[in-house]
């Protein structure tokens, strides 16, 4: 049995980004940590909830319920720890903005995972300048070494400026592993609450103080800065002065190991004489970083520096070696051997299994579609569904089907839904769904409720009845929770059961009423099965229509040349039918069974 | 060993990737090297392209390959082998095997699944294209493609030595499935 991470406290681990800073945090003696699961940034709760049962760690309902309770845990004077991928940010930003006027009790460090080239999200925002915009400190380490150092530092600053720290990493330090040096625990006290109006409650008059105490804060820690470890000078070649931070480092190692380098770790406040000190000794400048030009602009508005940076750098997509080298080096590349081949490409799809399947499949047998919203579900814009057509932001499903129904009327309503999946609706559907209520629409919201979080790789939710660590925790009701709302037609469906999705559509678009269908089965993740029960295909009765293949299911394919589908044993799902259901002529059958 | 050895394992979701490229770091750490690897989660785990790049040596920098940097391509399905087929060094080697995995894009027709050997042939590509099918079917377990092909591979890194690669596979391959993970990387290697 490999040891629990708990239970190592020297040596070498190879760690993801992410478990360091678990890591760090546990090092670091935290107590506390509330989050919402995110891509890149999951991992780092995962691996608090499995390996640092020291931890008091918890999945909240959303990124900003995640901020105030970890806001509330610090006041009481613990060591908080909240994280939450780049646009999880924008959700909490209320708190995080205000948190920085009233500072840290208990340490603070609030982690941004921003995704450059977007892996996994809708956007590719630089969370570095809504720190900058909050006045927090932001710290950005370049691989796993430094995301355990800077996280346990960063509890260090906190506690002594006063402030809270928002460590900003990318998706490639979150997921790329290094060895990282592993220490023990250390364990400090909760403090304690005690009573400080002054410092808590930001009405105009505290907060005007609250503000120039976070202007003299900014002050103090520009002038660490200077001398502290996260910020170095590595001299080389004073021809070239290289000044980068975060994972865009290591590429100009990698590519450029003779330049000179000021390599940044604390990005918020900026060491300004340090950087003078640097400028002044080399020819020329480069920025290289990722995402906006935020070191760039800041140095830019502060010197006059004869360099280059974003014109040679995009500022769109992920940074990688080849980039870098070609941005610094004039252009330049390795010799290729090979250039690339145009292939087929091979766009995520549902599961074989998917409980989501059977929705989006009749939608679009209905040449119907929906607003969509943040999820597996997502998916069901891909062929063969074409079956979603708008995605703004974790919630916006709803808000957009009745904002929809607002500016054409209800007669000139598309067939829409909104389809959102149960986490995204308690995260922020259900202010959405009052208002439609409350507003009068008319319109039909699909909670597509597969009792997981299951984009993100399964986490559980106020409505799975686990918590995070996997204990039983109360069960949230939806079908109670929407008629709270106001919303008077509810109804239940099996996804799979493909006339009843049918039916459930059919009346719910013809009813002049707001109503919510709630789709409801487990995630593939969710489900053990005991006994597997395989598709099996008849040849004989096969009219080669390939109504099967069009369901999408990764587990059937086509055989151009005998024109029959060929059913992958090791993905077809135990608990699906839905390939025996649309086939009109008996020719797939579910009674191929075995024992797991 | 001068230069850091560049790796990138490559194939589809829910192949075992990210388990061969856990086994190759481990290895390669137990040799005293500095790793890294990058990988990448999220939708590529629905069934997507998935990658993952592994780089050892005295000092490593940099978590991605360079294009045109790789020593050795490892893919666990034919055609993933040709999308990074632009990364392989003028010495590296491209090892994949016989197992093809339409994406849905072929399934529905919108797209037709390439001739593979053909292509290579045609770019002159030195590739190993090993009948790993065959030998997952004598270990009855179509699991352990990764850890035969990751044997095969071996062999192209003598930096480690044959007893840190066996550990490395007993340290990550949980123990239920042990026995026949170890038979498949010793089929490999010997391939
Ligand atoms: S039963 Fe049919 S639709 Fe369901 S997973 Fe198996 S092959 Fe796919
Ligand atoms: S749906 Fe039935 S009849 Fe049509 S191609 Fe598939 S198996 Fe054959």
């Amino acid at each position: 049995m490999r040891k629990k991470l708990n239970e190592v406290d020297s040596g070498k681990l190879f760690l993801s980004g992410n478990e360091a800073i678990a890591r760090g945090a546990w090092e670091k003696g935290v107590h506390f940590a509330s989050s919402y699961p995110g891509t890149p940034s999951t991992e780092i709760m995962e691996t608090i909830g499995e390996e640092y049962p020291e931890i008091d760690a918890q999945w909240a309902p959303n990124e900003k319920v995640g901020v105030e309770v970890i806001a509330g845990a610090s006041f009481a004077g613990a060591r908080v720890l909240s994280t939450m991928k780049h646009v999880g940010l924008n959700v909490a930003a209320d708190p995080f903005f205000t948190l920085s006027y009233i500072g840290a009790t208990g340490g603070i460090v609030i982690v941004s995972a921003d995704d450059p080239g977007m892996h996994s999200s809708q956007n590719e925002q630089d969370n570095r300048l809504l720190g900058r915009a909050a006045k927090v400190v932001i710290l950005e380490p370049s691989d796993s070494q430094e995301a355990k150092d800077f996280t346990a530092l960063g509890y260090d600053i906190s506690e002594e400026f006063d402030t809270p720290v928002l460590l900003r990493i990318t998706t490639r330090i979150c997921h790329s592993k290094s060895l990282v040096e592993a220490g023990p625990r250390m364990e400090v006290p909760v403090k304690g609450y005690t009573k400080d109006i002054a410092k808590r409650v930001p009405i105009p008059a505290n907060a005007r103080k609250m503000h120039s105490r976070v202007e003299a804060r900014l002050k103090a820690i520009e002038e660490w800065g200077y001398s502290s470890p996260l910020n170095r000078i590595e001299m080389g070649d004073k021809s070239i002065g290289i000044i980068t931070s975060g994972i865009s480092y290591q590429y100009v190692k990698e590519v450029y190991p003779e330049a000179s380098v000021l390599k940044l770790g604390l990005t918020n406040p900026l060491p300004w004489k340090l950087i003078g000190e640097f400028i002044d000794q080399v020819d020329s400048v480069m920025f290289v970083e990722e995402g906006e030009p935020y070191l760039e602009e800041r140095i830019r508005s502060r010197f006059l520096v004869d360099g280059t940076g974003s014109e040679l750098i995009s500022v769109e997509g992920e940074l990688n070696p080849e980039l870098v080298r070609a941005g610094i080096k004039n252009g330049e590349e390795l010799p290729l051997t090979f250039t690339g081949v145009e292939l087929p490409g091979r766009p995520p799809a549902l599961c074989p299994g998917c409980p989501h399947r059977g929705a989006f499949h009749i939608l679009s047998k209905m040449k119907a579609s929906s607003t969509g919203d943040i999820g597996c579900y997502t998916l069901g814009l891909m062929p063969p569904y074409n079956a979603l057509e708008t995605v703004v932001c974790m919630g916006a499903s709803i808000g957009v089907l009745s904002g929809i129904e607002k500016a054409v009327g209800r007669s000139d309503m598309p067939k829409l839904v909104s389809a959102i999946g149960e986490s995204t609706f308690v995260h922020s559907g259900i202010t959405g769904l009052i208002d439609m209520v409350y507003n009068g629409s008319t319109g039909t919201v699909m909670i597509m409720d597969n009792s997981l979080t299951a984009m993100t790789g399964g986490q559980e939710n106020p409505t799975t009845g686990k918590n995070l660590r996997g204990e039983p925790a109360p069960v949230l009701d939806l079908e109670k929770m929407v008629l709270a709302c106001g919303v008077k037609y509810v109804r239940v469906v099996d996804p799979h059961d493909l006339p009843e999705m049918r039916r459930a559509f059919e009346e719910e678009f013809a009813r002049e009423e707001l109503s919510v269908i709630i789709t409801r089965r487990p995630c593939i993740m969710q489900y053990k099965p005991k006994r597997i029960t395989v598709a099996v295909h008849h040849p004989d009765k096969c009219v080669h229509c390939k109504l099967c293949v069009k369901l999408g299911c990764p587990a059937i394919s086509w055989d151009a040349e005998k024109r029959i589908p060929v059913i992958n044993e090791t993905l077809c799902w135990p608990n699906c039918n839905l390939c025996v259901q649309v086939c009109p002529k008996d020719a797939l059958s579910k009674d191929l069974e075995g024992v797991v | 060993m001068r230069r850091t050895k560049n790796i990138i394992i490559c194939g589809t979701g829910g192949q075992g990737i990210l388990m061969a490229s856990e086994v190759l770091c481990s290895a390669a750490w137990r040799s005293g090297f500095d790793v890294k690897k990058s990988e990448v989660h999220g939708m590529a785990q629905r069934g997507g392209s998935v990658s993952s790049h592994v780089r050892f040596g005295e000092k490593v920098n940099s978590v991605l390959v360079e294009k045109g940097a790789a020593d050795v391509i490892l893919a666990l399905e034919k055609m993933e082998s040709l999308r990074w087929v632009s990364y392989l060094a003028p010495h590296g080697k491209l090892i994949t095997c016989d197992v093809k995995i339409e994406p849905m894009t072929v399934n529905t027709g919108s797209a037709v699944y390439p001739d593979v050997e053909k292509i290579m042939d045609e770019m002159n590509i030195p590739n190993l294209m090993l009948p790993v099918r065959e030998i997952a079917k004598e270990l009855g377990n179509n699991r352990v493609v990764n850890i035969i092909l990751l044997g095969a591979a071996s062999k192209h890194l003598p930096e480690i030595s044959e007893e840190n690669w066996f550990q490395a596979v007993e340290e990550r391959v949980p123990p239920k499935a042990l026995e026949v993970n170890l038979e498949a990387f010793r089929r490999g290697r010997a391939l």
